[in-house]
C-alpha cells in the first residue's frame, strides 16, 4: 500500500508542475492590465510605472514565472496587488473558512443523499424511487444564487431567523457561527446531495442484483441487515471515489455560494482577485486547489484499501 | 435573537431612556484597498476614512469648505501662501501630538513616498513653513484653486508621523490617525472594525463604542442584511431596489445627487481608432445626444431616481451652467444633423460598454432611442479592467463611462478634456478649451472661475467629445432606529452625531 501511495505522489510532482505553468500562462492570456487596474480612478502615470516596477512587470514572462516558482518553492506565494498582504497568509486566513463550509454542505449532501440513494434503489419503481428522483433533479437543476438568495429573503428578512451573510469564527462563537453557516452550507449540499443519491442509487442497484445478496437473503438474513451489511458497504467503493471528485465541484460551488452569502472564504478571494486582476492571489489559489484535488484523491485511493479487501491483497 | 431582546428592553420600558448601541454595523458595496491614505484609491476606502483620519478642511452639505483640523486659513495677495491656523490640543491615536510639525510631515509623505498616489494633487505645493506650534504656511508655485478641497479628500488627512515612519509604506495594516475612532482589526473581504477614540476633539458627537463595515457585494444581500436587522447602515441601495425598500417600515432611507456623472466618452483623437466619423464629425455626436431622452432614461433604468445631465456637474451643482440647460430630445435635429454630416439614411457606430447590470440597460435605452434617429449603435460589452485598458490605449472608439466626482469642478473636468491630461481617454484636444480650463485652476474668484467654465462649456457642448447622461444619487438605507445621518454629495457616511436607538 505503501508502494502505491508512493507512486501516486511521485506521479503528483510533474502533475502540480504543470499546472503551476499552465495558471501563470492563462493569466497573460486575460485581457485587463493588473497595474492599471490597481492604479485608481486618477491613473497618474508616475504611479503606474512605479508599480509596474515594484511588482517587476517589466521582466520578461519566463523570468517573472521563475521568480514566481522559486518563491512558492521556498514557501513564498508572493504578494496580493490589492491588500499588499502576503498570499500566503491570505490562504491561511480564508481556508479554514472554506473547510468549515465544505463540511458542513458535505454532511448536508451526505445525510441528505445517501439515505435517499438507498431507500430509492430499495424501492425501484416505486412513488418512493420517483419522488427522491425528482428531489435530486430540482436539486441539480436549481442555481445556486437563485436558492441563496430566496432562502435570504424568507429565512433572514422574512422569519428573521438566521443570519443573512456573512461569517463568525468558529472561536469567537461556535454556535452563531454553525447558524451563519447553515443557509450557505445547505445551498451547496443541495446540489452535491442530488449527484449523491443518482450514484447511491445505481451502485447499490448494481450490487442488489449480485450473487452475494442473493445468498445472503438465502441464508434467511434480515432484510436490513442485507442492505446495511452485505449491501451497502461494497456500494460505497463507487461513491467514496465520487465524494472526492465532488470536492472539485464542493470549490466550484464554494465560489458562487460564498460570493452570494460575503463568506471570506477562498471563493470569494479568487473571484475578487480575477475581477482586480491580482495574478499572486489567483495564482496561489488555484495551486493550491490543485494540490488539495490531488491529495483529495490520494485520500480516496487509500480509502478504497480500508473499504475493498481484494485491493488490499495485490 | 436580537428582535427578542429589543422587544425585551421595549417591554422593560428601557426604551424610554434611549439605550445606546454600542456597535455600529456599517455595509459597503465592496472591500476597502490598503488602509493608508496616501496609497488609497478606493471609494469604499474614503468612507473608513471618515470615521479613522480627520482631515484638514472638511465639506459642508452643501460643499462648502469648512475647518476641521485647521480651524481658519487665509492667502496672500497673490494667491501663492496658504496660511493655515489648526486645532490645538489634538491628538493622534497613538498619543503623538498633532501640530504643525505634522502637517509639514503629512505633506511631505504624499509628495515623496514612493507609493504615493496623492502626488499629483499636493503638486502645486513648493514648501512648508512651520510658523508655530498651531501655525503652517503653504507655499505655492501659481495659485491653486483646487488645493483646499484636495485637502478636504485623502491628500488633507493627517496621519501620525510616529507610526507613520516607524511603518513606512507598510502604514496601513495598523493605521494611526487622529479621527473619532481608531483602528482595531481588518479581516480582508469580511471586516474593518474600528474603535472610538477616547481623547478625540469633538467625542461629545460620537455616540458608539466600535463601528463595523462590513463589504457585501450584492445588492439584494445587502438590503437583505439592514431589512433582517443585521446590519444598521447601507451604502448604495440600487435605484431599482428603491421601492421594495421603502414600503419596509423598518428601513429609512436617505439620499443625495453625487458629484460624479456617467457618459459616453468618444474617441476623438485617441490613436488610429478616432478616425471615424463619429470620432471626426461633431454633428454626429451632437446627433447622438439629441437623440437621447435623459430623463426617460432615467425613469426607465433607475426609477427616476438619479438626475439627468448634460455637463460634468449635476444640475443642482453651484457649477452647472444654466445656459445649457438638460435637452430635450430632438430626433428630427439628430437627423437633420446626420444628414448634414453626409449620413442621411442612417450611420452604425460601436460603444463599448461594462458587462453588468446597470451600464448594460443604460446602453440598451439608449441603443433603442438613438435607432429611431437613424443612429445603429452596436454594443461590445466587456469587462471593466479589459475596457479601461483598451480605453486607455485608444482601442475603442466609444465608451460608457464615468467619474465618480470630486468637491472641486476642476476635478471632474480638467484631466478629461485638456490636451495631454491625465484621463484625457478621449484624445480631445482645444487650445481654447485648454486655456479657459487652465485658467479657472488658478484662480479662487470663484465668479471668475465659473464664467471661465461657463466659456469651456460653450466649445465642448459644439464639440463634444464626451456626451453626459447621467449623475448618479447615493442611496443610503438606514434600520429604523437610526437618528443624526446626514446625507453628503461626497457618497461618504460621517458618524458625528449619528445615534441608534434599540
Amino acid at each position: 500500500m505503501l508502494a502505491f501511495i508512493g507512486r501516486r505522489i511521485l506521479v503528483a510532482i510533474p502533475t502540480i508542475v504543470l499546472i503551476s505553468i499552465f495558471v501563470f500562462s492563462l493569466q497573460q492570456l486575460l485581457p485587463g492590465d493588473p497595474i492599471l487596474a490597481m492604479a485608481g480612478e486618477e491613473r497618474d502615470p508616475e504611479t503606474i510605472a512605479f508599480l509596474r516596477e515594484k511588482y517587476g512587470f517589466n521582466d520578461p514572462l519566463p523570468v517573472q514565472y521563475v521568480k514566481w516558482v522559486t518563491g512558492v518553492v521556498q514557501g513564498d506565494l508572493g504578494i496580493s496587488l490589492r491588500s499588499n498582504q502576503p498570499v500566503s497568509e491570505l490562504l491561511l486566513q480564508k481556508l479554514p473558512v472554506t473547510i468549515q463550509l465544505a463540511i458542513m454542505a458535505m454532511i448536508f449532501a451526505i445525510a441528505i443523499g445517501v439515505p435517499m440513494g438507498i431507500v430509492s434503489a430499495v424501492k425501484k419503481g416505486t412513488v418512493l424511487d420517483y419522488a427522491a428522483n425528482l428531489i435530486a433533479l430540482s436539486g441539480l437543476s436549481i442555481p445556486n444564487f437563485w436558492l441563496g438568495i430566496m432562502l435570504i429573503l424568507l429565512v433572514s428578512v422574512k422569519w428573521g431567523l438566521l443570519p443573512a451573510s456573512g461569517y463568525v469564527p468558529p472561536g469567537e462563537d461556535l454556535w452563531l457561527s454553525i447558524k451563519t453557516m447553515l443557509m450557505p452550507a445547505f445551498v451547496l449540499g443541495t446540489a452535491l446531495a442530488a449527484t449523491l443519491m443518482r450514484h447511491t442509487r445505481s451502485a447499490m442497484l448494481g450490487v442488489l442484483k449480485s450473487d452475494y445478496v442473493r445468498t445472503a437473503r438465502a441464508k434467511g438474513l434480515k432484510e436490513r441487515r442485507v442492505i446495511l451489511k452485505h449491501a451497502f458497504r461494497n456500494a460505497l467503493v463507487p461513491i467514496v471515489t465520487l465524494m472526492a471528485l465532488l470536492f472539485g465541484e464542493l470549490i466550484a460551488g464554494a465560489v458562487l455560494t460564498e460570493q452570494i452569502f460575503t463568506i471570506p472564504g477562498f471563493g470569494k478571494l479568487v473571484v475578487d482577485a480575477v475581477f482586480n486582476r491580482d495574478y499572486a492571489v489567483v495564482q496561489g489559489i488555484v495551486l493550491c486547489t490543485a494540490v488539495g484535488f490531488i491529495i483529495m484523491n490520494l485520500v480516496a485511493d487509500a480509502a478504497y484499501f480500508a473499504l475493498n479487501p481484494r485491493l488490499r491483497k495485490q | 435573537m436580537l428582535r427578542k431582546l429589543t422587544l425585551t428592553a421595549v417591554l422593560m420600558g428601557a426604551s424610554a431612556l434611549g439605550a445606546q448601541a454600542q456597535d455600529l454595523r456599517i455595509a459597503l458595496q465592496s472591500d476597502a484597498d490598503v488602509l493608508d491614505p496616501d496609497q488609497s484609491r478606493t471609494f469604499v476606502g474614503r468612507i473608513v476614512y471618515t470615521a479613522l483620519c480627520d482631515k484638514l478642511v472638511d465639506i459642508t452639505p452643501e460643499l462648502e469648505l469648512i475647518g476641521q483640523l485647521a480651524t481658519d486659513w487665509s492667502w496672500n495677495d497673490d494667491q501663492t501662501q496658504l496660511t493655515m491656523q489648526l486645532r490645538e490640543g489634538v491628538t493622534f491615536h497613538d498619543g503623538t501630538p498633532f501640530n504643525a510639525e505634522a502637517v509639514a510631515y503629512n505633506i511631505e509623505r504624499s509628495q515623496t513616498l514612493e507609493e504615493s498616489r496623492r502626488k499629483s494633487e499636493v503638486a502645486s505645493i513648493t514648501g512648508t513653513e512651520v510658523l508655530g506650534e498651531y501655525e503652517i504656511r503653504l507655499d505655492l508655485e501659481q495659485p491653486d484653486a483646487t488645493l483646499l478641497a484636495q485637502l478636504a479628500d485623502r491628500a488633507g488627512m493627517m496621519i501620525s508621523p510616529t507610526a507613520a515612519r516607524e511603518a513606512g509604506a507598510d502604514f496601513g495594516s495598523n493605521p494611526v490617525c487622529s479621527g473619532p475612532f481608531a483602528f482595531d482589526n481588518r479581516v480582508a473581504q469580511d471586516r474593518i472594525v474600528l474603535k472610538k477614540y477616547a481623547d478625540y476633539w469633538n467625542a461629545d458627537e460620537i455616540n458608539f463604542e466600535t463601528v463595523t463595515y462590513l463589504p457585501i457585494p450584492d445588492n439584494t444581500v445587502r438590503l437583505a442584511n439592514l431589512q433582517s436587522g443585521d446590519v444598521d447602515i447601507v451604502d448604495r441601495v440600487s435605484a431599482t431596489d428603491l421601492e421594495q425598500a421603502k414600503a419596509d417600515p423598518k428601513v429609512q432611507i436617505e439620499s443625495a445627487v453625487s458629484l460624479g456623472y456617467q457618459g459616453i466618452t468618444i474617441n476623438v483623437g485617441n490613436g488610429d481608432k478616432a478616425k471615424n466619423p463619429l470620432g471626426e464629425d461633431s454633428k454626429i455626436r451632437r446627433a447622438l445626444s439629441l437623440a437621447i431622452d435623459r430623463e426617460a432614461l432615467n425613469q426607465v433604468v433607475f426609477n427616476g431616481a438619479f438626475a439627468a445631465g448634460n455637463q460634468p456637474f449635476p444640475p443642482n451643482s453651484p457649477w452647472f451652467d444654466p445656459d445649457h440647460p438638460i435637452p430635450e430630445r430632438d430626433v428630427e435635429a439628430a437627423k437633420a444633423l446626420l444628414a448634414e454630416a453626409g449620413y442621411p439614411d442612417g450611420i452604425t457606430i460601436e460603444i463599448q460598454a461594462p458587462n453588468s447590470t446597470e451600464p448594460q440597460q443604460v446602453m440598451q435605452v439608449v441603443q433603442a432611442m438613438a435607432a429611431e434617429a437613424g443612429i445603429t449603435i452596436e454594443i461590445v460589452s466587456k469587462e471593466f479592467a479589459t475596457m479601461l485598458q483598451d480605453q486607455t490605449a485608444g482601442d475603442y472608439t466609444a465608451s460608457q463611462v464615468g467619474w465618480s466626482g470630486r468637491v472641486d469642478p476642476d476635478g471632474n473636468i480638467h484631466q478629461f478634456l485638456t490636451t495631454g491630461g491625465g484621463i484625457n481617454d478621449s484624445g480631445y484636444s482645444n487650445a481654447q478649451v485648454d486655456e479657459y480650463l487652465n485658467a479657472a485652476r488658478v484662480t479662487n474668484d470663484t465668479a471668475e472661475r465659473k464664467e471661465l467654465y461657463n466659456k469651456a462649456r460653450d466649445i465642448l457642448m459644439e464639440d463634444s467629445p464626451l456626451v453626459y447622461l447621467y449623475h448618479p444619487t447615493w442611496i443610503w438605507g438606514l434600520a429604523e432606529g437610526v437618528e443624526g445621518f446626514t446625507p453628503y454629495a461626497d457618497g461618504m457616511i460621517r458618524l458625528e452625531g449619528v445615534s441608534l436607538s434599540e
